[in-house]
């Protein structure tokens, strides 16, 4: 965990102590930081380029609500179907999440109105703030409520994803929840806690090439205001940040710094991978195991030949629901992490290894995450590409009102993406099955074993698992 | 000295990405047998009802001339071959035909062209022509990509 409360070392450092070893400033190894390129410097240190953006996707998301609850019933006519399954789901996984990690959670609209209540202020954050700025209860830390949300959206994923009614009152109670929860608990506890997006970006944060880091830990050290920590709405103190998983890189700590040492880093892929973790806590690992299983369900149910499963995905309550709603509980939360524990039992096993099984999975999970993310990424190209000449479609006519805005004609046929999808696919999972080897094989030897026997139960379930995905979509 | 240690090292590494390379070609370029008979004519009857197709998997030789008979039983469906650029609307109750020649190898998807209902965009089946040789390949390749994440990573 990163936020201060948290870190209890933090606490003990001493004004005028050194923590770690100073590092020259703006030289970090295999780091770019973009923070020192004059306009990106201007456009990030001034609040109002994000705020406008911002502003924009909540009018953006308030109209994408409007239309889910009064618009065309019929999923591939409504504009908040096709702008949210479709366009904006697939730029989230194609986009932002491989490129900015977190990013979208900069822009994103939901917990607006909840900041602005908090901070009791637009802008500038008033003396005054509003609500109760509880804590968030210590039993529920971690993303064990961001995994079951995921779960939760996976069970009625087919109504969901085709029901314009369904998808607006979802948002609208996520919309609500954080609004709520702004107000009760201090930071952003619904990003950090609920929100399944958040947890889906977050853990996939960890292998993208952006991070907000500290420069100079000393400087940082000895710094008695903690100004960064006092205006991250997150809660997070950058200088204890171990991984990106939970910085929603708002910039605020950047902005505040009046020693102008934290960057916002350019970084190889999969930097935070590959390390020996700092805490043997297992919801990041049952969470990669919940986003590993659900794409594979998904890719079954959404880009399968198979009406019946379709079917039983999308008739709630009925026998033939029940027993999906099963199926996927068991995949998800009981065979696949059982088979990874396996896995990484019969490892520890074979190599005499002296570390406990729960740091070792927690540690062996890591590996997960670029496999993970290739499979969803893959996945996407077959369910959403096909369906992206409908977007031109709900632009014309978002309502399904017959509208013509840009006098545009509608189609609802699918694309054909034939000719480029089973090569893209191929070399995504290619990408994610190499990338998850090699962190794997980093990580032999760092947890605890003293001889640096490949953990082959682990690549033995990413080798079945790459055909079981390939097999679904190419096969 | 440090420049003249790792320099063997390095031609060794590369040698061994070269030999991977070669085989990734391998992989990709060694003929597979189609595993079809001689062409023949064939006939498929397709029952379309809301978001599924019965049978949803049609397997046909390459060369085959094929004929889809696509019944719709509830409300009105399509069926457009994905690299075949056909399609077919059936109304209720009523048949509709398409025929062409099976003259591409592999795995395509087909799906409905009309408007049926939600789950619509994901009514899909699948036509095998012959061998999913891209497939066979696909595994190899995962095999080999898997080797050598493991071999990149080591230390």
């Amino acid at each position: 965990m990163t936020r201060l409360q948290d870190t209890l070392w933090v606490d003990e450092i001493a004004p005028g102590s050194k923590v770690g070893r100073s590092s020259k400033r703006y030289s970090i190894p295999s780091r770019v930081n973009l923070y020192r390129i004059p306009w990106l410097h201007a456009l990030l240190e001034s609040r109002w380029p994000q705020f406008l953006v911002r502003a924009l996707t909540l009018i953006g998301f308030v109209f994408t609500i409007t239309t889910a609850l009064f618009g065309s019933r019929v999923g591939s006519h409504n504009f908040a179907i096709i702008m949210v399954w479709i366009a904006w789901w697939t730029t989230l996984k194609l986009g932002f999440i491989p490129f900015g990690g977190r990013s979208w959670c900069s822009i994103c609209p939901i917990p607006l109105p909840g900041d602005w209540l908090q901070n009791g202020g637009i802008l500038v954050k008033s003396e005054r703030k509003r609500g109760l700025n509880l804590r968030w209860p210590k039993s529920l830390r971690g993303s064990w409520l961001q995994s079951s949300g995921f779960l939760l959206i996976g069970l009625f994923s087919a109504v969901t994803l085709t029901d314009p009614h369904v998808t607006g009152w979802v948002l609208l109670a996520l919309f609500t929840l954080a609004i709520g929860m702004s107000l009760v608990f201090e930071h952003r506890a619904f990003c950090s806690y609920i929100c399944p997006i958040g947890g889906f970006s977050g853990i996939y944060a960890k292998s993208a090439p952006v991070e907000v880091r500290v420069v100079d830990k000393e400087i940082c050290a000895k710094h008695g205001d903690k100004s960064c920590y006092q205006a991250c709405p997150w809660g997070l103190y950058p200088l204890a940040m171990k991984d990106s998983s939970a910085c929603g890189l708002c910039m605020e700590c950047l902005r505040a710094c009046p020693k102008d040492n934290l960057a916002l880093n350019l970084r190889p892929y999969g930097s935070d991978l590959g390390r020996p973790p700092t805490s043997s806590r297992l919801d990041e690992s049952w969470l990669a195991l919940i986003m590993l299983g659900s794409a594979l369900a998904f890719s079954a149910v959404f880009t399968g030949p198979w009406g019946w499963l379709k079917s039983s995905a999308f008739e709630i309550g009925s026998q033939a629901w029940l027993a999906y709603a099963a199926g996927f509980l068991v995949l998800n939360v009981l065979f696949l992490p059982a088979l990874f524990t396996l896995c990484v039992w019969s490892w520890k096993k074979i190599s005499h290894n002296s570390s406990p099984l729960r740091r070792l999975i927690v540690s062996q999970a890591q590996g997960l995450l670029p496999l993970g993310l290739m499979a969803w990424i893959a996945f996407t190209i077959s369910f959403a590409f096909p369906k992206l000449n409908l977007v031109l479609g709900v632009l014309n006519d978002p309502f399904g009102w017959g509208w013509h805005l840009l006098n545009a004609a509608s189609s609802s046929n699918s694309l054909d993406v034939s000719g480029f999808s089973p090569y893209l696919q191929v070399a995504l999972l290619l990408v994610g099955v190499f990338w998850s080897a090699s962190v794997t094989r980093k990580l032999t030897g760092s947890d605890g074993t003293h001889n640096s026997f490949p953990n082959i139960p682990v690549l033995a379930f990413y080798l079945v698992y790459s055909i079981v995905m390939v097999w679904l979509l190419v096969g | 000295m440090k420049d003249q240690n790792l320099q063997p090292q390095n031609s060794i590494r590369g040698w061994h990405w070269a030999i991977l390379a070669a085989l990734v070609l391998v992989v990709l370029l060694v003929p597979i047998p189609a595993g079809a008979t001689a062409p023949t004519e064939r006939t498929l009857h397709i029952e379309a009802s809301r978001f599924e197709y019965n049978p949803a998997i049609l397997k046909v030789n390459p060369g085959d001339k094929v004929t889809i008979e696509l019944v719709a039983t509830d409300v009105v469906h399509g069926l457009s071959i994905d690299g075949y650029n056909l399609e077919a609307i059936a109304d209720p109750g009523k048949t509709a035909r398409i025929t062409f020649i099976a003259n591409r190898q592999g795995s395509f998807r087909f799906h409905c062209t009309t408007t049926c209902g939600n789950l619509h965009p994901f009514m899909i089946g699948k036509l095998e022509v012959g061998r999913n040789t891209w497939l066979l390949r696909a595994i190899g390749l995962v095999g080999m990509a898997l080797f050598a994440g493991a071999w990149k990573g080591r230390k």
